[in-house]
């Protein structure tokens, strides 16, 4: 699964990568991370605003920083 | 494991009981807060309440815990509202609308919206994609951090509900007007051409859709933990500068010199303010202990709205969106709203 973290960096950015990577090592995933910071891209998704969280080129997340579990509730189904 | 999971608010009843002794036990600080230090300060370790010393260390300490509470329960109901509220929604109200009632009401969003500055790309970006003008944009641009609920917080502490209202009620004026004027110059020619070429695919995803009571409070939270680790620097900093102003500056040091009587007051504070990078916290502060030595409300107020909706990161980061021509006419048009409701303010209420 790839997951992207969008944003320009600010600290909403990196709490949000730290709560994905703690709900996919919880559920035994392997994903790969990427940073999307260029805002034409960001918006190319629909994001208005940040962070965002796209999985396999969904978004599923944005404007707000969700917890380690949130997330986790996000990935589930989308492992099945 | 979350906040509100660690408090233990599962159950609707457990939730509000938890709220309700939060708030009791907000209003026993806040009541208890003077009757506290004037016991410590000047009853037991005997300090002077009329010398220097006696009242600025007081006002420190008593400023300090005073702030504190208010930034805590503000910032939450603030965040527990504004959770209801998002970017999403206010694009979607304001799209098609027309300049006039369309900056009145994107001033109001702007208020309204959660918004963190990292975001004012994207939105901006979003906003002219979904057609909004780009007058009514610069308006909810503006409106957002003049109207600022960290100030809300320590102005309506510091001085009440009558420069609070004010206060809200002259950012909403000049966001709107310098919106409006902005839309007039028609300078999109100056907006960076990959915004309109932009367009915005995907799926939205509203941040407000969804949340439960407890995302609601645990939100409100984890924002007043965030705000305070980032403004207590600035916080300590402008109650320090205050008490040394408060307890040691000659009594008509300030007035002499930027008082009612010197007419460039204001214009001095709005030039001053704008480089000063710091925010509402580091500046209300020391704006309560200079009202105290007689400056009159519309300098400061002018002052604070200039520190807090001018500063040199917003405009590093609207740079990626805008040409150099709309960033100063961004300035000027905010600057210029700043600098008249200041002399409006000194006009009609004085000291």
């Amino acid at each position: 699964m790839i997951i992207k973290i969008l944003g320009p960096g600010c600290a909403n950015c990196a709490n949000l990568e730290k709560a994905a990577r703690e709900a996919v090592a919880g559920l035994g995933l392997s994903a790969t991370f990427e940073k999307v910071t260029d805002y034409p891209t960001i918006a190319g998704y629909g994001v208005m605003s940040t962070p965002g969280l796209v999985v396999d080129e969904k978004l599923v997340l944005s404007g707000r920083v969700p917890t380690a579990n949130q997330v986790r509730e996000l990935l589930a189904p989308l492992t099945a | 494991m979350s906040v509100a999971e660690r408090l233990g608010a599962r159950t609707p009843t457990r939730r509000r009981v938890g709220l309700v002794a939060a708030a009791l036990v907000w209003f026993a600080l806040y009541e208890l807060n003077r009757p506290f230090w004037d016991w410590l300060l000047y009853d037991l370790i005997g300090l002077d309440p009329d010398s220097r010393l006696g009242s600025g260390v007081h006002f420190f300490f008593y400023d300090t815990v005073k702030i504190a509470l208010l930034l805590v329960g503000i910032i939450f109901a603030i965040t527990v509202l504004r959770s209801f509220m998002s970017v999403e929604r206010t694009r979607a109200m304001l799209g098609g609308r027309r300049e006039g009632l369309g900056n009145v009401m994107a001033a109001g969003l702007g208020v309204i919206t959660p918004f963190c500055s990292c975001s004012a790309v994207p939105a901006f970006i979003g906003f002219v994609a979904a057609g909004v003008p780009l007058g009514v944009t610069m308006s909810f641009l503006i409106a957002s951090p003049l109207v600022n609920e960290v100030a809300i917080a320590l102005l309506f502490g510091l001085f009440g509900l009558g420069p609070t209202l004010l206060y809200v009620g002259a950012g909403l004026v000049i966001a709107i007007v310098a919106g409006y004027v902005l839309g007039r110059l028609k300078m999109e020619r100056w907006v960076e051409p990959f915004v309109f070429e932009t367009r915005l695919g995907g799926q939205l995803v509203d941040p407000s859709a969804g949340l439960t009571w407890d995302d609601r409070i645990q939100m409100g939270i984890e924002e007043v933990a965030s705000i305070l680790r980032k403004i207590w620097p600035y916080l300590l900093v402008g109650i320090g500068l205050g008490a040394a102003i408060h307890g040691w500056a000659p009594e008509d040091f300030f007035a002499r010199y930027a008082g009612a009587g010197n007419p460039f007051a204001v214009l001095l504070a709005v030039l001053i303010g704008i480089p000063l990078y710091s925010n509402a916290a580091g500046v209300l502060p020391l704006v309560e202990a200079l009202h105290d030595k007689g400056l009159p409300m519309g300098t400061l107020l002018a002052f604070m709205m200039a520190v807090v909706a001018l500063s040199l990161p917003e405009m590093i980061l609207l740079r990626r969106v805008l040409r150099p021509p709309l960033i100063g006419a961004f300035v000027a048009v905010t600057g210029a709203g700043i600098i008249a409701v200041g002399y409006l303010f000194n006009a009609v209420i004085g000291v």
